[in-house]
């Protein structure tokens, strides 16, 4: 608990700049926080909120201005001086070691002991207090790679915790998270706030912003561009504020005129990866023109059932088809050449090659294909152009067409995949989470594509687990629980109540 | 699982030593005893890839950094005339290779199989040029029998009465097994050698961990070399470590990167090496000497075979940390 007045801010930073090659990162930010405080930090990808936290982190050393830490002005030398300072941070990418439990990861690196030996007694009931005081519920025995996501989460903030951190630096803690595990993590922020602990919480999700911090800083190009608090302002106001020009919150497009049926799937079954039922007996249909959204908590076969469609799981089925031919028993590639496109609900894992140029990645399922190769050469003009020709029309933001994949931030990854699927002009379009981790400028981008592509007569099928998305873009919302496709429903008549009673099983009539 | 099968086996074998010693009691004490001599290196250099695979670095090098020790450990007690001050040289001349390695593998972040190879290749061109005949030890190392503890009997002399390599490899085991699993330095060595960037932000000094790790373990590396050439032959001959360096690494995957587990690997090692000599020099078996020398050899692709994928090595290993 911090026991000077609550006048001293935590952390206070004046003025600061951070350049790097070709890039002013951060400009003149100014940002200040008080014990209990709970600071939203707003911007786009690329808006330099991440090198700004890395600064109060250690990470960066800042190339003007100050920072101060309760009052006194600090040179930080790296994290390591941070935590000593009371700062701690909650990665985006967990830090922790999969092999460990619970209590030796929170413990590394600060072990209670007596002489060279670690006293797990003490290290054990130390992580259960806190665990117990802040409402992060843990088994302290557990090895972190046998854990859900949120409970991973909870045991980075345990370590934070543990080392007596009284500012918490959250990198988008929410991207990871379910919409249940979203709110119960707000309310713990809630609970650190109570306790003195002061939070700056990184997101791109407006509603949670606005819901949980008492101030909301809003980055943009690298300046603050505005300072507000939930009472004054609303989503709109945000997403304009962040992204400097309005923008659409809803999905702004015509009403679906449905031609041929183009997927048609009947009796499709599938299991995962421990051969447990995970898609029982699915029967559906997607038409030219339409987009079919399926809702539904994640982990109720949504993921098998894309699988299976694209020829990444063994499945049976009676009939798989895409506009009259068979895919049932056939290869990705072979699904993707009949015209098929895949927006994987994992970038990273399944979407792109991270060491790969942009470029190269542009033409990932068709780089044998004329005219990007003919006779067994790779022909890289063709590749360049059509890669210079996406990156400019869906305004991916990189240096050059030759940066690898992985360098580039979330949302930017996210278009490179939307665009190589969609130039090649699919008649299906599968797109799984299209939008997960990506700014609310990129969501509107990635909705109006796909909206173009099924006025062009594409048939698409998109699953989220964001229920505003499925209902905002889809013309025909079905629910999918426990492997089965349990309602369908024009999105026109769909009352959000009810479709969240489906969607945990429950009945329609409740 | 594999404790099961691991448990299952050493006490199989611990049954037929005692049907053997009951049937046969010299032989038994002879075979038990050559087993755990040709075991003492083995169980050395497996320690030293231990440490410095558990800290993410894989040393190769082991080879090499044993040959350059047990070259300076013979020569220089042969030259002092001292045998504690040669294995103090031996020991010394590890971990001068250790921190060569460090060097490079740690600090210029070189390609750590590169790295390594160097060190071989070093070690084999020095010690074959410096080598030079007509040096002996001023005196055979000598042996500790334990009173009491060696008047048991199979155990006794087996394992109670020996040089003193044999109690200091043995020991190594054991407390780096303590040290590993229970110990500050245990759980932030475990750490760097998973995932280095969470031992980075919980204050573990990745560079430092793994610069004084490698550095040690390169002395541990010196005792075996040290061992081979002034206990065990009394002599120093070119590449007289024969293969030891590398047949250690795969001790050190069957052990799963456990300390206990490496030792018993290496003892398993000795005896299946003790047990085909008796056999040959009793003429149990006729078959050319070469293949009973090719035994460790074979060995070792076998036992690799069955094992390797079976186990996990640390998740960081071979790849240099670069700081985000």
């Amino acid at each position: 608990m911090p026991s000077y007045g609550s006048q001293t801010p935590i952390l206070e930073a004046r003025g600061i700049t951070k350049r790097f090659p070709g890039v002013i990162a951060n400009q003149d930010v100014s940002l200040s926080i008080s014990p209990g405080q709970i600071v939203g930090l707003l911007g786009e990808n690329g808006a330099g909120k991440s090198t700004l936290v890395k600064m109060i982190y250690g990470l960066y050393e800042p190339d003007e201005g100050e920072i101060y830490i309760k009052g006194s002005p600090v040179k930080l030398s790296g994290p390591r001086d941070a935590i000593r300072r009371g700062i701690g941070m909650v990665h985006q990418h967990f830090q922790l070691v999969p092999v460990f439990t619970v209590a030796e990861n929170i413990i590394l690196g600060d072990e209670p002991h007596r002489s060279i030996f670690i006293n797990m007694k003490k290290a054990t009931q130390e992580v259960a207090r806190l665990s117990e005081q802040f409402g992060l519920e843990v088994d302290v025995n557990a090895k972190v790679e046998d854990l859900p996501v949120g409970a991973k989460q909870r045991v980075e903030i345990l370590k934070a915790l543990y080392r007596h951190a009284d500012l918490l630096i959250m990198d988008e803690p929410t991207a990871v998270l379910t919409p249940q595990e979203t709110d119960e993590l707000l309310q713990v922020m809630r609970g650190f706030a109570d306790n003195g602990v002061a939070v700056i919480f990184i997101t791109h999700k407006l509603r949670e912003v606005l819901a949980v911090a008492d101030t909301i800083e809003v980055l943009r190009g690298g300046k603050v561009v505005g300072t507000t608090t939930p009472g004054e302002t609303d989503q709109a106001g945000l997403a304009q504020m962040m992204v400097g020009r309005s923008v659409l919150l809803t999905v702004d497009k015509a009403p679906a005129t449905p031609g041929d049926v183009v997927l048609d799937v009947q009796g499709l079954s599938a299991a995962t990866d421990l051969g447990l039922p995970a898609v029982r007996d699915v029967n559906l249909q997607v038409r030219a023109g339409e987009i079919v959204g399926i809702a539904g908590v994640e982990g109720n076969g949504q993921r098998e059932l894309v699988e299976a469609l694209t020829g990444l799981r063994h499945c049976t089925a009676d009939r798989m088809t895409v506009a009259g031919k068979n895919t049932l028993g056939q290869s990705p590639h072979a699904i993707h050449a009949m015209g098929v496109g895949h927006v994987p609900e994992d970038r990273e894992k399944d979407g792109l090659v991270g060491p790969y140029s942009i470029a190269d990645n542009m033409v990932l399922n068709r780089f044998d294909e004329p005219p990007f190769s003919s006779k067994g050469v790779r022909s890289r003009s063709a590749v360049n152009t059509l890669a210079t020709d996406l990156v400019q029309e869906y305004d991916v933001r990189t240096p050059s067409i030759s940066t690898t994949a992985e360098s580039l931030s979330g949302g930017n990854k996210q278009k490179v995949v939307i665009a190589r699927e969609l130039s090649a002009n699919p008649e299906l379009l599968i797109a799984s989470q299209p939008t997960r981790g990506v700014d609310v400028g990129s969501i509107e981008f990635i909705h109006s594509r796909i909206v173009d592509a099924r006025d062009r007569g594409a048939a698409v099928l998109l699953v989220s687990a964001e229920l505003d998305e499925v209902l905002g873009l889809a013309d025909r919302v079905v629910v999918m629980y426990d492997g089965r496709l349990v309602a369908e429903m024009a999105s026109a008549d769909v009352d959000r109540s009810s479709i969240g009673r489906l969607m945990a099983g429950g009945d329609i009539q409740q | 699982m594999r404790a099961r099968y691991a448990i299952t086996l050493t006490i199989g074998i611990l049954s037929c030593i005692v049907v053997a010693f009951v049937m046969d009691e010299t032989r038994t004490v002879s075979v038990l005893s050559f087993s755990l001599r040709y075991a003492v290196p083995l169980i050395l250099a497996a320690m030293v890839g231990i440490i410095c695979e558990r800290s993410g670095i894989i040393n190769i090098g082991i080879e090499g950094q044993m040959l350059m020790s047990a070259f300076a450990g013979f020569f220089g007690a042969a030259i002092t005339g001292n045998l504690i001050l040669g294995t103090m040289l031996g020991v010394g001349t590890g971990m001068i290779m250790g921190a060569f390695l460090a060097t490079g593998a740690v600090a210029w972040k070189m390609d750590q199989i590169i790295a390594g190879t160097i060190i071989n290749i070093l070690a084999t061109g020095l010690t074959s040029f410096f080598y030079s005949q007509g040096y002996v030890l001023p005196a055979i190392t000598p042996t500790l029998r334990i009173p009491g503890l060696a008047d048991i009997p199979l155990i006794g002399p087996v394992l109670f009465d020996n040089g003193l390599f044999t109690y200091a490899a043995i020991l190594t085991a054991l407390v780096l097994w303590v040290l590993l699993f229970k110990t500050i330095w245990g759980l932030r060595t475990r750490a760097v050698g998973e995932m280095p960037g969470s031992a980075d932000t919980s204050g573990v000094n990745v560079q430092r961990m793994r610069f004084i790790n490698v550095t040690l373990a390169g002395g541990l590396a010196g005792l075996a070399g040290a061992y081979l050439s002034i206990e065990a032959a009394s002599n120093f001959d070119r590449g007289m470590t024969a293969g030891r360096g590398f047949t250690a690494l795969a001790i050190m995957i069957f052990g799963a990167w456990n300390p206990i587990g490496a030792l018993g690997a290496a003892l398993f090692f000795g005896l299946a090496n003790g047990l085909a000599s008796q056999l040959q020099a009793d003429e149990v078996i006729d078959i050319p000497q070469q293949f009973i020398s090719m035994l460790p050899y074979v060995l070792t692709i076998v036992l690799l075979a069955i094992v390797s994928g079976r186990v996990k090595p640390p998740a960081a290993v071979g790849k240099p940390y670069e700081k985000e």
